[in-house]
């Protein structure tokens, strides 16, 4: 496949490697923003072979972990209803609400069903007339495009038996929340390249001069990923704090304008309360007035689902980069993959789950 | 869930008012909507994310990016041809490398 074998070149990851380890002077702590750069650095042992003085944290950038426990719930109540077909990307079957899961609603003999793609939700719904189908509308401005595509579909073709239970989240507010933090860590940020795929990276050059923090536009392969560290890492030792583009193949700074120009038609900016952190101002979309009549929140009736998260999991830190997975006295003990306690090990793209999958039970301090 | 996955188009057609196409994911077809890569013909590349592409993939700035990491062992490769000056870091091998 076109650039994933050339931006996996082993040669080509030592030469970058050699250049960091020649560059980095300083103690300098990146947080990568998300989740599937976590598995790619976790996965391809980069964290291991950066110098000493460079430290990794982990951001808030994985949908399915974010998604608050109450929305879980009100999917939940929504997918027990027999004259309802649920509709949601696999990964969030095995998501625990409060209690069960979606996988326990359907072997409880609820029509819930995975889909590649939101249109095939709507597709569902027009096929099934009788059927109410709703869709999980999760997701980052990555997904955020095509979720809003099928409302406007379904609106075309005048259904009235589909609906999205949205729970939409940004990421420019969320890294807003994390510097504010006087707790923060953070020197410089690798931004999620396939979310500035589809919002460009104008909307981060504010936090960047805000914050006085360097933002690196950083892709998934393992050479993207040591170019981000590269751009970041020469930024802090120079003193800079810039928005640059580590992955100019996918990104521009503008964006994908057609995207955007529906996500605005679409959506209109909301709180929104993220698993594990609790509510961020302005950091989420839920449905403009011209498709409120597709919320199933409000159709459901679910709106006073309001569901406290347990104090004992530690996912909310280690999504703010305040402590590491294995850090947390649950991990791998009360807390695994099988019987997640939280956000970030309940989705494989989770960093305790990636960190689990990878066998970091240790710090990587405490070996020395 | 936030993968996106690049793959070659292969065909390019209309469905209910949606502009569609087939993609191909290193042998595995997949129907994907284009309508936010309206620029897109069939042979390009693009990454696509649940059904949707979202980007064209620029296989100009790929190849700059790659011809900049050639180049940095170009002339990492010169330098050390080059008379030892003896700087402190030199002595340091990066870790987990060797």
């Amino acid at each position: 496949m076109k650039y994933l074998e050339e931006f996996r070149d082993p040669e080509l990851a030592r030469r970058l490697l050699d250049d960091i380890h020649g560059i980095a002077k300083g103690q300098w702590v990146l947080m990568e923003v998300c989740g599937g750069q976590t598995h790619s650095l976790i996965r391809n042992g980069i964290d291991t072979l950066l110098p000493d003085a460079i430290e990794l944290i982990h951001g808030p950038g994985c949908p399915v972990c974010v998604t608050p426990l109450e929305v879980i719930d009100k999917a939940l109540r929504i997918a027990a209803q027999p004259n309802v077909t649920f509709c949601s990307f696999g990964d969030m079957l095995r998501v625990p609400g409060s209690g069960e899961d979606l996988f326990t609603v359907r072997s409880g003999g609820g029509d819930v069903r995975i889909v590649y793609s939101p249109l095939d939700a709507v597709k569902i719904a027009r096929d099934n007339p009788a059927r109410e189908v709703v869709f999980f509308g999760i997701g980052f401005e990555t997904t955020a495009p095509a979720n809003a595509m099928a409302v406007v579909q379904a609106k075309r073709l005048g259904l009235k038996n589909f609906s999205m239970l949205v729970s939409h989240v940004l990421v420019p507010p969320a890294l807003d929340a994390i510097m504010s933090s006087p707790h923060t860590r953070v020197n410089g940020f690798l931004a999620a390249g396939h979310v500035c795929s589809v919002m460009g990276y104008w909307q981060y050059e504010p936090l960047a001069q805000r914050f006085r923090v360097p933002i690196v536009v950083t892709g998934f392969e393992p050479l993207d990923l040591l170019q981000g560290i590269r751009m970041a890492v020469r930024q802090l030792e120079e003193g800079r704090y810039e928005v640059e583009n580590a992955y100019a193949r996918a990104v521009t700074r503008e964006g994908n304008v057609p995207a955007q120009k529906l996500l605005s038609e679409v959506f209109e900016v909301t709180p929104r309360k993220w698993r594990g952190i609790g509510e961020i101002p302005n950091s989420g979309w839920g449905l403009s007035s011209a498709y409120r009549e597709f919320d199933a929140a409000i159709r459901f009736d679910v709106t006073d689902i309001n569901t406290v998260e347990p104090a004992i999991c530690r996912s909310g830190d280690v999504l703010q980069g305040l402590i590491k997975p294995n850090e947390c006295p649950a991990f791998g003990k009360e807390c695994t993959p099988r019987k997640p306690l939280g956000a970030t090990m309940v989705s494989s793209e989770g960093a305790c789950a990636a960190y689990y999958q990878y066998g970091r039970f240790v710090s990587l301090e405490s070996i020395g | 869930m936030c993968l996106g996955v690049p793959g070659q188009i292969k065909d390019i057609y209309e469905r209910d008012g949606a502009r569609m196409g087939k993609v191909d994911f290193g042998g595995i077809i997949k129907e994907v909507c284009l309508d936010f890569v309206p620029e897109v013909m069939v042979g390009d590349y693009t990454i696509v994310h649940v059904g949707f592409a979202i980007t064209q993939l620029d296989e100009q700035s790929a190849m700059e990016t790659l011809a900049l990491f050639e180049e940095m062992g170009v002339l990492e490769e010169e330098l050390l041809a080059a008379p030892e000056v003896g700087t402190s870091d030199e002595s340091q091998s990066p870790r987990g490398v060797t």
